[in-house]
């Protein structure tokens, strides 16, 4: 059976057939108690487990992966998630034996090869960024801000006054309130001028000494790069508050420019995005965070150091935040971002940043006769177009984005950053092959007449695809989470 | 290497439709300043052979993998299934992010519903997330929301949690006005029921317990529960080694609130500490306050079956700071694995599977307490892990174990002060008869 729109793939629970088994475990080889399963609180059968044969699970999978679509598929312009290219040979360098068998508890004579991988990538994003120092515990980008945030935090309380407030542009995202507020920070937010960069007037107007720091995007999530960053963290600096920079836009500047220089003091970045480790249909990622020597003392726990020749992992650090997690970070995300790094060097580091930026603007320039450009300021790696012209017909970003599928193009980011009502986020990265954006912008061009001439036909879309446009009202409304037996089943 | 696909042509035509004759123009927005003189201070690059070359060099300084280990205390060696590995690595899985476009994401979102599926039948919860970071981050999670739900200052957490949970506990919960205290462990390893008696009060918004707890003894969920429901708290149950719900009664079915933990057990590798899996469920009243991604059921405009990630407005993207948690990009892909690995199993083989955690667990306890110079620190009945506590100092153990090529156990002594001489060891289905037989003599040589 081929998955086609005619078909639904079962759940596993509803082709579940009682007795089949898809994997047998080795006979037990000792002697066991009898009276051990009854003096512990065991449970019966699981109900509704499913009981499937190998043969089942491995179509199963194989068809519910033909209705994903995937950057190995072809163009993925989700704007702010950099969706490049995750180099093949990474996935293998880190299913090497010695890296999965790696025991987080195991003492740290066994494990210098793991500990080697992680310093050496500290020291790489050290070089990379300008920033002094790096943890590598985040297992995302937000948790990466809630880390840099909080040994903000822990600098500010040791000089006597932690202060109250986080200052956030309008544009950010949303994950930068979210891990201030955790934080016990309360949010203002500075407005983006006309050019769609930070309002330095009103920064300036909102930096007090009660403002802990200002966390910054840059560029920022139009794509837009704060020229006048150094203003920017003069004017937060001069009050006594911290800078701290998203980096997840870091794509846009590698090899190009350091946060180190631009007097940010926290970083975070995502392995996943700029560094090529698969996104893995949302996750794993990891959210490294570099900072500068002063907040050094704050870094969570456990930090990489050198003795003797032998690395080790110090957890008696009496100024730290503390552990954010358990055990090392995302290992083998690191492993396979610190491969990317190795496999690229200085040249080619730089030339990700070119070509995401040349994909961008030549998308940027080739579109936008067609849809609305609220901001005209030069972008770099991406661009945010709204859906300004086509709602002249009733056609909203959400109908354009559908209609992209039947072209069988993903969709950009949508409705984000939230200072463009309508928004459509492109980022291309610098993966993208001049044919597969032309076939993009072809479609985004045929779309936009369609929208003009039978605005139906996008308001129905998509058309073709797996499933046809998913009624996400009423699954808020009526939330059904799980499978359940129901009793005709039993 | 190089991973672009442009040619020299394509580049020239896409800089003459922009109008300009070089990259380096685009970047005029950055200040010439601020922009690197010479090139990054980073090494030469390395075709795929040369790459190949260096990380074989870099793992061969790793010799975890050729011991004989008995080390569990939050990371558990157990069977993957090929079939895990072959399908996880497809393309479809790997290379996509979040589903924010249901309509091309069908294959992920389904798997997150069956993910979700299969952790609320393994807790006894009506609802569970699409996954977290990891179980000690999951932890966190929970007592945040936990707050949220019940606005009361204090928090009571076990101390035989996960030592690296409870830090993580605190590191979350350090700027929010909440106090965290510690309950003390009995004789028995579980939790004293007297001293958590003592210390919830009506200011107790929950009380943590973990199960099997860090020691590996199964705890009393249901007392511990039922105090906890006495004095308007809720009651968290962490899972560390969630192998064990395969033979346990569900934590929901014996009064938990909210279950958290770490899926790694689920078909994920040891890989040095990650990526592992956190997971969560919760009673179906809590949903609004409830953190992480959400798959739901809906239909399509011809009435067919899809899945969307729904209840958003808890999350960061739409609520900004009010939002139930800050998480965004998650574990997918290891929900994914746990979900190939808890379908390929089935009803009959987690049973078995958490059987033979369980016995062969309890065969190794009963040959080691029979050496001289040793015997178990707790009296209450393990899972797959034990602590024993020795004559001689743990370091005069460890060090001979590691020369023969076993790695003994973990010392928790670092962590327990009181537990001195005493290491944590865990056998699971993974090892044989006569691996166990093996640690046990050369115990008798080492101990006496």
């Amino acid at each position: 059976m081929f998955v086609t729109n005619m078909i639904r793939e079962p759940l596993i629970f509803e082709i579940s057939g009682k007795g089949k088994r898809g994997f047998p475990l080795p006979k037990l080889d000792m002697s066991v108690k009898d009276d051990l399963l009854k003096s512990i609180p065991s449970r019966k059968d699981i109900d509704g487990f499913p009981e499937v044969s190998e043969v089942e699970v491995v179509r199963h999978f194989t068809r519910l992966s033909q209705t994903n679509y995937c950057i190995d598929l072809g163009f993925y312009p989700l704007g702010s998630c950099t969706m490049k290219y995750n180099p093949k040979i990474n996935e293998k360098l880190a299913s090497k034996k010695e890296f999965l068998l790696s025991h987080p508890n195991a003492p740290e004579k066994l494990t210098q090869g793991s500990l080697g991988i992680l310093k050496i990538a500290e020291d790489l994003l050290k070089k990379i960024t300008g920033m002094d120092a790096f943890t590598l515990q985040p297992a995302a980008g937000a948790q990466g801000e809630f880390v840099g945030m909080l040994m903000i935090r822990a600098f500010l309380e040791e000089r006597g006054n932690p202060r109250k407030v986080v200052l956030i542009p309008d544009s950010a995202h949303g994950t930068n309130p979210s891990s201030a507020h955790i934080c016990g920070y309360q949010i203002q937010e500075i407005k983006s001028n006309e050019k769609g960069a930070v309002d330095v007037a009103d920064l300036a107007e909102h930096m007090t000494e009660d403002v802990a720091a200002l966390m910054v995007t840059n560029p920022n999530t139009l794509g837009v790069f704060e020229t006048d960053i150094k203003k920017i963290t003069d004017i937060v600096h001069s009050k006594g508050g911290l800078v701290y920079m998203d980096g997840a836009n870091m794509n846009a500047l590698i090899g190009i420019c350091k946060p180190g220089d631009m007097g940010v003091d926290v970083i975070h970045l995502n392995l996943h995005k700029t560094f090529s480790t698969p996104h893995g249909g949302g996750g794993p990622g990891a959210g490294p965070v570099g900072v500068v020597k002063e907040l050094e003392p704050h870094l969570p726990l456990p930090v990489i150091e050198e003795k003797d020749g032998i690395l080790r992992l110090n957890d008696n650090r009496p100024k730290s935040v503390g552990r954010v997690r358990s055990f090392n970070g995302n290992f083998l995300v690191i492993v396979k971002a610190l491969a990317y790094m190795l496999s690229l060097g200085p040249a080619g580091l730089k030339e990700i940043a070119e070509i995401a930026v040349l994909n961008s603007n030549y998308l940027r320039k080739s579109l936008e006769m067609d849809f609305d450009l609220k901001y005209p300021t030069p972008t770099l790696h991406e661009c945010v177009f709204s859906d300004k012209f086509q709602k002249r017909n009733g056609v909203t970003n959400i109908d354009i984005a559908k209609r992209l599928i039947d072209y069988g193009l993903h969709p950009p980011t949508m409705s984000f950053p939230l200072i463009v009502q309508g928004a459509l986020m492109i980022e291309p990265t610098e993966t993208e092959t001049k044919k597969e954006m032309d076939r993009f912008i072809d479609a985004m061009k045929n779309i936009a007449q369609e929208a003009k001439k039978n605005p139906e036909l996008l308001k129905n879309a998509p058309h073709v695809s797996y499933v046809r446009r998913l009624d996400e009202t009423s699954a808020a409304r009526n939330p059904v989470l799980r499978w359940r037996e129901t009793p005709s089943e039993k | 290497m190089s991973y672009i696909s442009l040619s020299e042509k394509d580049k020239k035509d896409m800089l003459s439709r922009i109008g300009i004759s070089s990259i380096q123009e685009l970047f005029r927005s950055i200040p010439e300043d601020l922009k690197i003189e010479k090139s990054l201070d980073v090494p030469d690059p390395l075709t795929e052979p040369e790459l190949v070359r260096w990380m074989d060099g870099i793992a061969r300084q790793n010799s975890c993998h050729e011991f004989l280990s008995f080390l569990g205390g939050g990371a558990y060696s157990h069977v993957i299934p090929s079939v895990v590995d072959y399908l996880s690595s497809r393309g479809e899985f790997i290379s996509p992010y979040t589903p924010y476009q249901p309509e091309v994401s069908q294959g992920t979102l389904q798997i997150i519903f069956e993910f979700q599926t299969l952790i609320c039948q393994l807790t006894g919860m009506d609802i569970a997330n699409a996954s977290l970071y990891d179980g000690a981050s999951g932890a966190a999670e929970a007592v945040l929301m936990a707050n949220r739900l019940k606005s009361k200052p204090k928090i009571l957490v076990a101390k035989s949690v996960h030592p690296q949970y409870r830090e993580v506990i605190q590191t979350y919960t350090r700027n929010l006005n909440l106090t965290v205290e510690e309950i003390e462990f009995s004789n028995r390893g579980e939790v004293d029921l007297e001293n958590l008696d003592e210390k919830l009060d009506s200011e107790t918004s929950a009380v943590v317990t973990q199960s099997p707890n860090f020691f590996g003894i199964i705890e009393n969920l249901d007392k511990i529960s039922a105090l906890a429901h006495e004095r308007q708290a809720l009651s968290i149950v962490v899972v560390a080694e969630p192998v064990s719900l395969g033979l346990l009664e569900a934590p929901g079915k014996l009064g938990a609130d909210i279950v958290t933990g770490e899926g790694q057990s689920f078909g994920l590798p040891l890989s040095y500490g990650g990526p592992y899996l956190g997971f969560m469920g919760c009673c179906k009243e809590f949903v609004r306050q409830f953190p992480g991604r959400i798959a739901g059921e809906t239909k399509d405009v011809d009435g067919k079956r899809g899945f969307v990630v729904t209840l958003s407005t808890r999350e960061q993207f739409i609520r900004r700071e009010r939002a139930t948690s800050n998480i965004c990009t998650n574990q997918a892909w290891c929900a994914l694995r746990a979900t190939i690995f808890l379908e390929l199993l089935g009803k009959q083989g987690i049973k078995d599977l958490a059987v033979q955690n369980l016995q062969k667990a309890n065969y190794a306890l009963d040959q080691v307490a029979r050496v001289d110079g040793v015997k178990p620190r707790f009296q209450g009945v393990c899972f797959n892990e034990f602590v024993l506590e020795f004559e001689k100092p743990w370091a005069e153990i460890e060090g001979p174990l590691l020369e023969k090529g076993v790695i003994g156990g973990l010392s928790v002594a670092e962590a327990y002060p009181e537990l001195e001489n005493c290491a944590l060891l865990c056998v699971t289905e993974s090892h044989t008869k006569e691996e166990i037989d093996r640690l046990v003599g050369l115990l008798k040589e080492v101990c006496s």
